[in-house]
């Protein structure tokens, strides 16, 4: 597999070339946000507001509504936690555009709580106006920006850093509200979204191994979520559907499959993988994706508990999916 | 602009102002009062020529609220058309403690921006004149009763418009309860930092937050020098001397927000509001015989005025 090194930052650079209304505001973490190449480009688009979100997010709306195009780059905790009151009332009620950038989502970081998002999407879910857009691969990293331009409101962007896998072909981009259909079955339903579709297409490969066929749906619309679509193969799925997120299962993609499936009398068994309404700690990525059952193994487990019978998976059948070098090492120790 | 008559205008608006706001809280037995007292001459100066702006563009006498702000909604109203058109040499106004709404409705009445029977949707369910006006509601610009935001948004708008090459000011009028918001000082430092010198603020200090005296709820003093320290270049004044507003206005403030702190006295003109010391932030009549009280001092508000 192929692993694009910083592709945010290059895409960032492409993107604001012919668009001197895109500015840049960064809460001090401009090269943890891989906005630095952005700064060295169009060094007067690039504005520094220190570590103060609340105002950076106040005056990216009070930008917008003068015509810029203002994308905020920090921290995903930062902008949807710590600023929260000012994305709901200086950006999401008058519904101006400003690109919200948020790094580090989930379990991706071995910063501990205070980085971790695990409630992002959430929040973001409840701001009436707000779409929300995630990244999977590094082709949809590359994409997501052109995606949110074409947006008439604010756009949360839950975005991916450093040694990214490219899963979807660079030809295939990122489009809004189409989910991707990563491959087809009929005992089951994968919904997942960002760094867990990488682990549920390994799982989903395995268990086609041992007979089970699973239909897998990447999301990365997450608001508006394509309930429509979504139902019509939940519908068909013989066992039942999981979710698999890489974020609390409260509020983001499991709720908002629950809520589709509930909506239209679609009656399949769900089961919501992701952190399961706890606080995580600090460690690799690996780690973390495995001991709060965010990984390939832990949707085998869901898998075997809507089969109702065990399915041998060995950990080594569960090695399909060429990580590539390096994965996160590069970045394991820096913030 | 002709100083004499802008004094004379400011004095008259001001008021008329605190006739109507005290009319008002005695129709409906409850009003910000104490906020007409202090900021009436500060209030009615931005509305008469000490702030370059346009005529009003809003309907005299507001139709009903058309929804909030969304992609579905392009009949979303936008009150800030009652500051006048948006142009690059135009200044605009930036209306941050939106519990002063009654305050600023009434100095669009006096300043004929809008119709006296605007004040009868004030508060009704369906109405655009709300109690706490969101951007929607007329002279509002942005949605600021989250406190702190305003500066904020305004410093975003100001620094939008300079990087558009636009001459016109951002006016913000805060309040002083503003200041124990932590975000008010980081929106001053950025504004210094990125010399967004197209911002003035104006603070009306009255000393009242909403649980009593502002320094019995949070020390907020010394401002002047805590808004230095952040970068803003601060000149000090009686909010209800217009002569000085406009000297303080003509501060030069080259490559810093200029933010201008306004001491005022919360029960300006209306001495009986003092009886009510030190909780002044809403009045609600405690019995018939104050609520007379009141009636015999709007009595002879009204004598004078004639």
């Amino acid at each position: 597999m192929e692993i694009v090194r910083r592709p945010h930052a290059r895409n960032l650079v492409r993107f604001a070339a012919h668009k001197p209304e895109v500015l840049v505001l960064s809460a001090d973490l401009t090269s943890s946000c891989e906005a630095d190449d952005f700064r060295a480009a169009y060094p007067e688009r690039f504005f520094s507001v220190g570590m103060a979100e609340q105002n950076m997010l106040s005056l990216a709306g009070g930008l917008a509504r003068e015509g810029m195009l203002p994308h905020v780059h920090t921290f995903a905790v930062f902008i949807c936690r710590r600023a929260f009151d000012q994305v709901a009332m200086s950006v999401a009620y008058p519904n101006l555009r400003v690109r919200l950038v948020g790094f580090l989502p989930g379990l991706t970081t071995p910063g501990g709580v205070t980085h971790q998002a695990i409630d992002d999407v959430a929040l973001m879910r409840v701001l009436p106006n707000m779409t929300i857009l995630e990244c999977g691969d590094a082709t949809e990293v590359e994409s997501a920006l052109d995606v949110a331009h074409g947006v008439p409101g604010p756009v949360y962007l839950r975005m991916l850093r450093g040694e990214v896998p490219r899963l979807f072909s660079s030809s295939d981009p990122m489009v809004l509200g189409q989910m991707r259909l990563v491959s087809r079955g009929a005992d089951l339903l994968v919904v997942s979204s960002g760094v867990c579709t990488e682990e549920a297409m390994r799982a989903v490969l395995a268990l086609r191994r041992k007979g089970v066929s699973a239909a897998h749906l990447h999301v990365s619309t997450l608001k508006p979520l394509s309930g429509d679509g979504l139902c019509d193969f939940a519908s068909e799925a013989r066992l039942g559907v999981i979710t698999m997120e890489n974020h609390s299962v409260v509020g983001g993609l499991g709720s908002a499959v629950a809520e589709a499936l509930a909506e239209r009398g679609v009656g399949k068994r769900l089961v919501r993988l992701g952190v399961q309404d706890q606080y995580a700690h600090g460690a690799s990525k690996s780690y973390l994706l495995a001991k709060y059952g965010l990984d390939a193994r832990a949707l085998i487990g869901a898998a075997e508990r809507l089969c109702e019978a065990p399915l041998d998976i060995a950990d080594g059948e569960l090695l399909g999916v060429d990580k590539g070098p390096a994965d996160e090492q590069s970045k394991a120790e820096a913030l | 602009m002709d100083v004499n008559e802008y004094v004379q205008e400011v004095a008259r608006v001001a008021f008329g102002v605190r006739r109507r706001v005290l009319e008002h809280t005695i129709r409906n037995n409850g009003g910000y009062l104490s906020q007409a007292c202090s900021s009436a001459e500060m209030l009615a100066s931005v509305y008469s020529g000490l702030l370059k702006l346009g005529p009003s563009l809003g309907s005299r006498v507001p139709g009903p609220f058309l929804g909030v702000p969304s992609a579905s909604n392009p009949a979303a109203a936008s009150g800030a058309s009652y500051n006048g058109p948006k142009a690059p040499d135009l200044d605009r106004f930036v209306f941050s403690p939106v519990h002063y709404a009654l305050v600023l409705y009434a100095v669009l009445i006096e300043t004929g921006r809008l119709s006296p029977e605007a004040l009868e949707q004030f508060n009704k369910d369906g109405s655009m004149v709300e109690l706490i006006g969101a951007e929607h509601s007329p002279g509002h610009e942005v949605t600021a009763g989250s406190l702190a935001q305003a500066l904020s948004q305004a410093a975003g708008i100001a620094l939008g418009r300079k990087l558009k090459g636009e001459t016109g000011r951002v006016v913000v009028f805060m309040s002083d309860g503003e200041l124990a918001e932590g975000q008010t000082y980081e929106a001053i430092a950025a504004a210094a930092y990125h010399r967004v010198d197209n911002l003035v603020a104006m603070i009306d200090v009255n000393g009242q937050a909403c649980d009593g005296r502002m320094d019995s709820v949070m020390n907020v003093e010394p401002i002047a020098q805590r808004l230095r320290s952040f970068g803003a270049v601060v000149a000090e004044v009686d909010g209800h001397d217009a002569t000085a507003l406009l000297e303080a206005f003509a501060t030069p403030h080259p490559g810093a927000p200029l933010m201008i702190i306004g001491r005022t006295d919360p029960c300006r003109d209306l001495p009986i509001l003092q009886e009510r010391a030190p909780k002044l932030h809403y009045v609600r009549f405690k019995d018939k015989g104050e609520m007379a009280r009141y009636e015999a001092v709007l009595c002879g508000l009204r004598q004078k005025e004639v």
